[in-house]
């Protein structure tokens, strides 16, 4: 027993802290050095803070760089799948856009009389500055869904920063480099949006899954939820403006408050970064 | 294809090669992610190196896997040094198995990966829930330990082959 006991020791002494012969460092020192790291990650220290940028604008370059070969297959099983729904996809958009047509004669009249309506009854008027940014990196990872953008603090990209696909919203920025930034994702995990939904004006909180779907949480249970009810920024905490629309219930699980987004988060290419500030303070 | 007859260059990008691998893995999206199984994601960098450690050290320096750690935390965007630790700690593992087996076995091996990638993604979910509050999907770190573990089987045969004709199966065992 004794021998046994010995032998489990001297195994992991000479795993864990004699140096391989061709090893630079024993293991147990990076270990260590890994763990100072991490209490200096946690404790924000500046150093730490600075090592991160730096490495940042590297590894972000350097790793666009070593996607390439994947996410050249990876569009290129897009593509054929998209040459093979070709037909039915233009049965549908035709459909849509005859009756996009028919709505887009009102959008302009709504759009201006609600602006009217909103400084009569003084109400927060915003205003927004854009910067259109590629997306380096989607690593579509599955304990952190999060995309690198090539647009940093020299583009003037601050925090918080609203980034839109088309006209719908997919994250805010949550870290920003000098040339790069990332966006956290409305479906990670750690994502919480206050929401508005549409029709029936029930406020919400928009949490994301760490999947391709959204949970609306912490609203009243006897609220009446349609399947074609949309889902919008509702403006609450100043950071989005509201009326940003962000997805629609899910069809197929509609009792779980499951939303479908309106953009495909695994299919994002160029988006939009906005930060939307106050008309009045200009 | 035995590297002695190859030119220095071409030997050193042999040698190399398992490092090259994870230097690309942890930079890119090398997880077939894009497939969009539910709950399918494994973890490359794992299996390459406990196999690599186990099976032959020298192609993997642990200043090299500390390295490609902090390269997977800024891609990924966790907190700097998290998964340094995971993968030094798998390193551990295998140098621990290697020490005490004069020949493993590719089941032993299998089981023992097992083990070690769940206390190693056990210390990564600790770290990041306990210091960091971060939060994380329960079955999709299963679904991730289960697909790595299976996928280690099919690496490790395809890495036997690789260390067969490239190095003469010339391992540290």
């Amino acid at each position: 027993m004794a021998a046994s006991r010995d032998d489990f020791v001297i195994a992991i002494r000479s795993a864990f802290l004699k140096k391989d012969t061709q090893q630079r460092f024993s293991l147990v020192a990076l270990i260590l050095f890994s763990i100072v790291l991490i209490l200096l990650s946690r404790f924000n220290f500046p150093i730490i803070n600075y090592l991160k940028i730096s490495l940042n604008e590297i590894i972000y370059r350097a790793s666009f760089i070593a996607s390439i070969p994947e996410q050249q297959i990876k569009k290129s099983s897009i593509i054929v799948q998209e040459h093979f729904e070709l037909y039915g996809d233009y049965k549908i958009t035709k459909e849509k856009l005859e009756k996009l047509e028919a709505k887009e004669l009102n959008t302009d009249f709504i759009i201006s009389e609600n602006k009217r309506l909103r400084i009569l009854i003084d109400e927060y008027v915003v205003d927004s500055e854009k910067l259109v940014g590629k997306v380096l990196l989607d690593k579509n990872s599955p304990f952190k869904k999060s995309i690198i953008i090539n647009k940093g603090s020299k583009d003037s990209v601050e925090m918080g920063m609203a980034v839109l696909d088309k006209e719908y919203l997919v994250g805010k920025i949550v870290e920003v480099n000098y040339s790069t930034s990332r966006a956290l994702l409305v479906s990670d995990l750690n994502s919480k949006i206050p929401v508005s939904i549409e029709p029936g004006n029930i406020q919400s909180i928009l949490s994301g899954s760490g999947k391709d779907y959204g949970i609306l949480q912490y609203f009243k249970e006897e609220s009446n939820l349609n399947k074609d009810s949309i889902i919008y920024t509702s403006g609450s905490g100043g950071i989005f403006k509201s009326g940003i629309p962000i997805g629609t219930i899910k069809k197929s699980n509609p009792e779980n408050n499951e939303i479908k987004f309106f953009s495909d988060l695994s299919q994002l290419n160029f988006v939009r970064l906005i930060s939307f500030k106050d008309e009045r303070n200009k | 294809m035995v590297i002695q007859g190859k030119t220095p260059i071409f030997r050193k990008i042999l040698t190399f090669a398992p490092l090259i691998l994870l230097f690309i893995s942890v930079m890119n999206e090398f997880d077939l992610n894009y497939l969009n199984y539910k709950y399918f994601s494994f973890n490359f960098p794992f299996i390459l190196i406990f196999y690599w450690s186990l099976k032959r050290s020298q192609s993997l320096g642990y200043g090299y896997i500390f390295i490609a750690g902090l390269f997977n935390d800024v891609v990924i965007g966790f907190p700097m040094g998290v998964s340094g630790l995971t993968y030094l700690l798998i390193c551990g593992f295998a140098a621990y198995l290697r020490n005490i087996t004069l020949r493993t076995n590719l089941l032993n091996e299998w089981l023992f990966f097992l083990f070690t990638i769940l206390v190693a993604t056990a210390m990564n979910y600790l770290m990041l829930i306990s210091f960091f509050s971060i939060e994380l999907n329960y079955y999709e770190l299963i679904g991730n330990i289960l697909f790595t573990f299976i996928f280690y089987y099919i690496f490790a045969f395809i890495f036997d082959v690789y260390q067969k004709i490239v190095f003469r199966g010339k391992t540290d065992d």
